[in-house]
């Protein structure tokens, strides 16, 4: 052995490794934690009394509970769906294959206003199903309805493409081996496929779940921004940040920033501790 | 368990993976498919477990028509060739499955659930690891809890796909004798996939040569060993020499030049051989050439000898006494004992 330290063949000098580094500290100090910051400074501005006022404002709680009411309608939608979709194209062949699959990535490509405005031009009122739904009472559009509708449709993509490339790399081999055991298909789901699969659905819910509180253009266009009605969170604080009440606009921005937190510490969890078990190409 | 396989094709994507194959499995038998890759030996063994469907043809079980039966049907103990064990299950849990799936009526009680798995962890030898997970686990040591994991549903067949394929040489020996041991023990009709014929021969009572989607032959390791059916089958199990030879008037010619041998029909054919079934000839006729190398082979001396035109010569391989002069260069003189034509 030399004397001199081994070098890492991929690894840069420390000069350059230092500033890399830096850069991205400093990014990340500009672009992320100074904004997270400025929501709670905020919303604290007058007190912590006044910041506990404005979330028990009646409009702030009915954005709350609405947000709440989409989550929980959207999120199990999109998780049946995506443990369906990847189930059906990780286990089975089937033509028309690849274009389910980037027929699933479509939220992701399409900007979500367009989202909204396709829900608005289905559900109308000078659309075609929408006289027809109204005149058996059904409002879509500027009501509950058409929210969960886009965020169903903002957020299905999530579970989906967490779960898809993790079973097709696991492959049907348990299954098979579930069943020549005498499982039948239920008992092969329960049993072999959900447990291979539960920390990356958790992850996709995890995500899902943001997105689907935190979301804005989708929601904005298809809700009418009535207030007490069909405000959510992100749209309730648009209103009262044009409104000029500063503390009620970052009281409950300040609220979406804790999911947020909390998102990125659960994420930070699974990744670390089930990292392998995330990803596709692990082998036992 | 008697299992009769009639006429069955299968294909994938109009891609005959297996054509008009026909076998009959004797209840208690030991059968090995051999063959090299991508001759179908999974396809039938999937067939047979009902994994897979058949696009022609039946498989009986008994003389009950099995072919439209579900695999959970069959009550066949399928052993996967990457074992398949379940990940987050322990190695108990993995080999308590089949019994835990069980329908409530015919589902043991816990206690007697767990003492089976014991039970059967104790018969593949493997106490006291019941409370690992599969990656703690040897490559041998999971091949036989997914052995275990088998026989719990107490199978009247017991199917394995390449069940040593993933194994070093001598885990293999010892697990090859364990399975013929405990084969013997348990009475299963069982069929396994291989693609190592040492292993076939050694521990099958029928071998099944498979080439191509198609059954060459079926026989025990004698036959296939000592009397092949086909060229294929003489030159894919054990070592052979094969010549392009005529015959006229019942004499056997090689380049024009006769061998010594005789044969009964006329016409061009393809002489098969063993390297150890030949003698060193001095006089008369048979096949003379230069060596062209020789190596030792533990008690005897491998020869290759060049025959033939020098345009287009032909390599054999065959085996000298330690004592015969088969040095580089030096010319041989050689009569095969036992060989059969292919015409
Ligand atoms: N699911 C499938 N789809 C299409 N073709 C297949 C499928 N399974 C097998 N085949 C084809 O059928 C043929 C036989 O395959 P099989 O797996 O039975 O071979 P094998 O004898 O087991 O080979 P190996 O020793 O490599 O495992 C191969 O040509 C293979 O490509
Ligand atoms: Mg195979």
């Amino acid at each position: 052995m030399s004397s001199r330290a081994f070098k890492n063949p991929i690894s840069e000098s420390a000069p350059v490794r230092l500033t890399l580094i830096f850069i991205v500290l400093a990014f990340l100090a500009l672009f992320v934690l100074t904004p997270l910051l400025i929501v709670f400074k905020e919303a604290f501005g007058k007190g912590s009394g006044e910041y506990v006022a404005a979330l028990q404002e009646p409009d702030a709680v009915s954005a709350i509970r609405l947000t709440l009411l989409v989550a929980a309608i959207a999120v199990p939608a999109n998780l049946l769906f995506g443990v369906a979709a990847s189930w059906a194209i990780a286990k089975f062949e089937f033509r028309g294959k690849a274009f389910l699959i980037t027929l699933i990535d479509l939220p992701f490509s399409v900007s979500p206003v367009i989202s909204g405005l396709v829900y608005v031009l289905l559900f109308g009122a000078n659309s075609f199903l929408g006289p027809f739904l109204k005149s058996y009472g059904i409002q879509v559009v500027f009501a509950v309805p058409g929210i969960v509708l886009a965020t169903i449709f903002v957020t299905f993509p999530f579970v989906a493409r967490e779960l898809i490339p993790l079973m097709q790399d696991q492959g049907t081999g348990d299954e098979e081996a579930a069943i020549s055991l005498g499982a039948n298909g239920w008992q092969a789901f329960w049993y072999v496929t959900l447990p291979n699969i539960k920390w990356a659905l958790l992850y996709g819910v995890l995500l899902c779940n943001a997105r689907a509180m935190g979301e804005f253009g989708a929601v904005s266009v298809v809700s009418g921004h009535i207030r007490g009605l069909t405000n959510t969170m992100p749209l309730h604080v648009e209103i009262l940040y044009n409104d000029y009440n500063v503390v009620g606009a970052f009281g409950v921005a300040s609220l979406l920033a804790l999911l947020a937190l909390l998102t990125l510490v659960l994420r930070t969890i699974l990744e670390t501790r089930y990292g392998s078990e995330l990803s596709a190409g692990q082998k036992h | 368990m008697e299992i009769r396989v009639e006429k069955i094709r299968k294909e994938f994507d109009l891609y005959p993976a297996l054509h008009d194959v026909s076998l009959d499995i004797k209840s208690g038998e030991l059968i090995a498919l051999l063959g090299p890759s991508g001759s179908g030996k999974t396809t039938l063994l999937r067939l047979i477990a009902g994994l897979e469907q058949p696009t022609q043809g039946r498989i009986f079980f008994g003389n009950e028509d099995a072919s439209y039966k579900s695999v959970r049907e069959r009550n066949v103990g399928f052993v996967f060739q990457h074992y398949a064990l379940f990940r987050h299950m322990t190695v108990a849990e993995n080999v308590a499955f089949g019994l835990t799936v069980r329908p409530k009526a015919q589902r043991p009680p816990k206690a007697e659930i767990r003492r089976r798995a014991l039970e059967l962890l104790d018969m593949v030898q493997l106490s006291g690891l019941e409370k690992r997970f599969p990656n703690q686990l040897s490559g041998g040591q999971r091949q036989r809890v997914a052995l275990a994991r088998a026989m719990a549903i107490e199978p009247k067949v017991l199917l394995l796909d390449e069940p040593f394929g993933a194994l070093d040489a001598k885990v293999r020996k010892e697990l090859r004798r364990w399975l013929r041991e405990f084969h013997d023990r348990t009475g299963h009709t069982t069929v396994f996939v291989t693609h190592d014929q040492e292993e076939a021969l050694e521990l099958a009572d029928r071998v099944v040569v498979m080439s191509q989607g198609k059954i060459e032959q079926v026989g025990s390791s004698d036959d296939v060993y000592d009397r092949p059916n086909s060229p294929f089958v003489f030159s894919f199990i054990g070592e052979s020499a094969n010549l392009p030879v005529t015959v006229e008037g019942g004499a056997v010619f090689f380049h024009g030049a006769p061998t010594g041998l005789s044969a009964q029909r006329d016409g061009a054919a393809r002489l098969f051989f063993r390297p150890q079934d030949v003698s060193l000839a001095d006089e008369g006729p048979g096949f003379t050439g230069p060596v062209t190398a020789s190596r030792r082979l533990a008690g005897t001396r491998i020869a290759e000898v060049e025959l033939g035109s020098s345009e287009e010569p032909c390599h054999v391989e065959i085996e000298v006494p330690l004592d015969a002069a088969a040095s580089n260069g030096s010319v041989l003189s050689f009569r095969p004992t036992r060989w059969k034509l292919f015409y």
